[in-house]
């Protein structure tokens, strides 16, 4: 696919400064993590077009169905329509089937469309949700369209810097608490580091029950050391 | 699913041939030394705030083709449906025709299911356009309305992603009216005070952004009632010329006095025309 913004290389020009021509891409650090009962699942809230963030209070855990999620990276405009469309398919197949629908129905429908068109996308998702077959799952949708099973799962630009910490801290069997803690932890260590990540920290938890959200505001992020 | 093979080329969808071979043309004449014309651009400065009762937009008035204003006094402000409008940055044209497209649609939407038409419904059809042209289509825009779910703001960016803001700013000069924004944007603000934060939010993408200028147009849209205050501001009235000077009229006036040049000599020539032949050849308006 022939990007979108080569015809813009030759004529730079100051009155059109550079983030008014490059796409609006989620930096972004996404996360979602397993437990007895449900997912939890978080994102930062920064959209970037270049230097520049286009939106400092972006909501990247989309509604899929009632009781399933996705983080959206990569890509904003790619992802807001992959998931649209994915919304309206899983709605109409769970009308079809007349109950709720699998996780992973919803998983295979998102590898679908990012595998079919690799070439044309930038997009890597995270889905995770609670279904009454197979209780909590995360299932991840990296860019290429590769879909695997996780317990637990990082994606998008600042994930590179939390890898070491998820290996470490992660433990199977933790509580809902334990997992909120863990998740929030790691995503305000991302976005201190990474720059395409930040603002707020927006976290949900997903079980039997329904859909719980929140959002742990710039003064309220859990604090490290800084050296 | 029927499967396809790899050596068959895709059919359906849209066709990019063309963008490639565009981007190939216009490296090739860079490199001889010139350079393709430019399109018009609204370099622009546009914004929107939701206040209490509805929707501020506000936009500039400057178009520009390269580094030349080409219209002063260009309307950004674009009607979608009695109670949506739209604000355009980009290329001109294609804010012009995308908006007048998904007001066209938009209109025979509302006819077939009988009601107003949504904001996030207007949203919902530029923002699958914009993303079924991946970005070709130059459309940076700032969607307002006031619908039976109350106020909403949208901003579209053209490669078809968007946000659901409170405050939107977009356009060369989005930046300066951002600022504006930040510093003094309230939740649930009265009218008035809502339509001077745009105008200061213009006012600063006008004064700080080489890309925008002229006047500050408004469009105040709440349940039931559309203001469209073209012009609110003229922020930048051309001067005029002094009118007198020293007593004289100056403006435009070069007729002097019969005898302030003198006449030296004076030689006429009388020059005899024959008519060689006339004719008279009669339009036809049958």
């Amino acid at each position: 696919m022939f990007p979108a913004n080569v015809s813009t290389l030759n004529t730079y020009n100051d009155l059109y400064p550079d983030w008014t021509q490059r796409e609006v891409s989620t930096g972004t650090t996404i996360m979602a993590v397993e437990f007895e009962g449900g997912v939890v699942i978080g994102a930062d809230s920064r959209t970037t077009t270049g230097a520049y963030i286009a939106n400092r209070v972006t909501d990247k855990l989309t509604p899929i169905h009632e009781r399933i999620f996705c983080c959206r990276s990569g890509s904003a405009a790619d992802t807001q329509a992959i998931a649209d469309a994915v919304t309206y398919q899983l709605g109409f197949h769970s009308i079809e089937l007349d109950e709720a629908p699998l996780v992973q129905t919803a998983a295979s429908l998102f590898r679908e469309m990012c595998y079919r068109y690799r070439e044309e996308l930038m997009a890597g998702i995270i889905v995770a949700g609670w279904d009454p077959r197979r209780g909590g799952q995360v299932y991840t949708v990296p860019v290429g369209g590769m879909m695997t099973r996780q317990p637990v799962s990082v994606g998008g630009s600042g994930s590179s810097y939390i890898y070491g910490y998820v290996d470490s801290n992660y433990r199977a069997g933790m509580s809902k608490e334990e997992c909120l803690k863990f998740t929030a932890e790691a995503l305000a260590l991302a976005m201190e580091r990474d720059g395409s990540s930040g603002g707020v920290v927006r976290l949900a938890v997903i079980s039997e029950q329904g859909v719980e959200r929140q959002a742990i505001l710039g003064n309220q992020l859990p604090k490290f050391s800084t050296v | 699913m029927a499967s396809v093979s790899v050596c068959q080329y895709h059919s359906g969808g849209f066709s990019f041939e063309n963008c490639k071979r565009n981007a190939l043309l216009e490296a090739d004449i860079n490199k001889l030394g010139f350079s393709s014309p430019a399109a018009r651009k609204t370099g622009t400065t546009i914004c929107g705030v939701v206040y209490k009762d509805g929707v501020v937009l506000g936009a500039d008035t400057r178009a520009t083709e390269g580094m030349v204003v080409a219209d002063k006094n260009c309307s950004k402000i674009h009607y979608i449906s009695p109670n949506i409008y739209c604000c355009g940055a980009g290329t001109a044209a294609d804010t012009e025709m995308t908006t007048q497209i998904i007001s066209s649609n938009l209109e025979l939407h509302s006819l077939s299911t009988g009601r107003l038409p949504r904001v996030t419904t207007a949203n919902r059809m530029l923002k699958q356009m914009l993303f079924r042209y991946q970005g070709y289509i130059g459309a940076a825009l700032v969607l307002g309305g006031v619908d039976c779910n109350g106020p909403h703001l949208y901003s579209i960016y053209p490669h078809g992603s968007t946000d659901k803001l409170p405050y939107v700013t977009m356009g060369s000069g989005s930046l300066a009216a951002m600022a504006v924004f930040e510093d003094r944007y309230r939740p649930n603000m009265e009218e008035e005070e809502a339509k001077r934060l745009v105008r200061d939010a213009i006012a600063a993408g006008i004064f700080n952004d080489l890309g925008s200028g002229s006047n500050i147009d408004l469009c105040v849209i709440t349940k039931g009632n559309v203001d469209y205050l073209r012009p609110h501001d003229m922020a930048n009235k051309k001067g005029v010329r002094e009118d007198k000077v020293y007593g004289r009229p100056v403006t435009g006036s070069y007729r002097y006095k019969h005898g302030t040049t003198g006449v030296l000599t004076k030689a006429v020539t009388p020059l005899n025309l024959e008519v060689v032949e006339e004719s008279v050849q009669t339009m036809d308006t049958s």
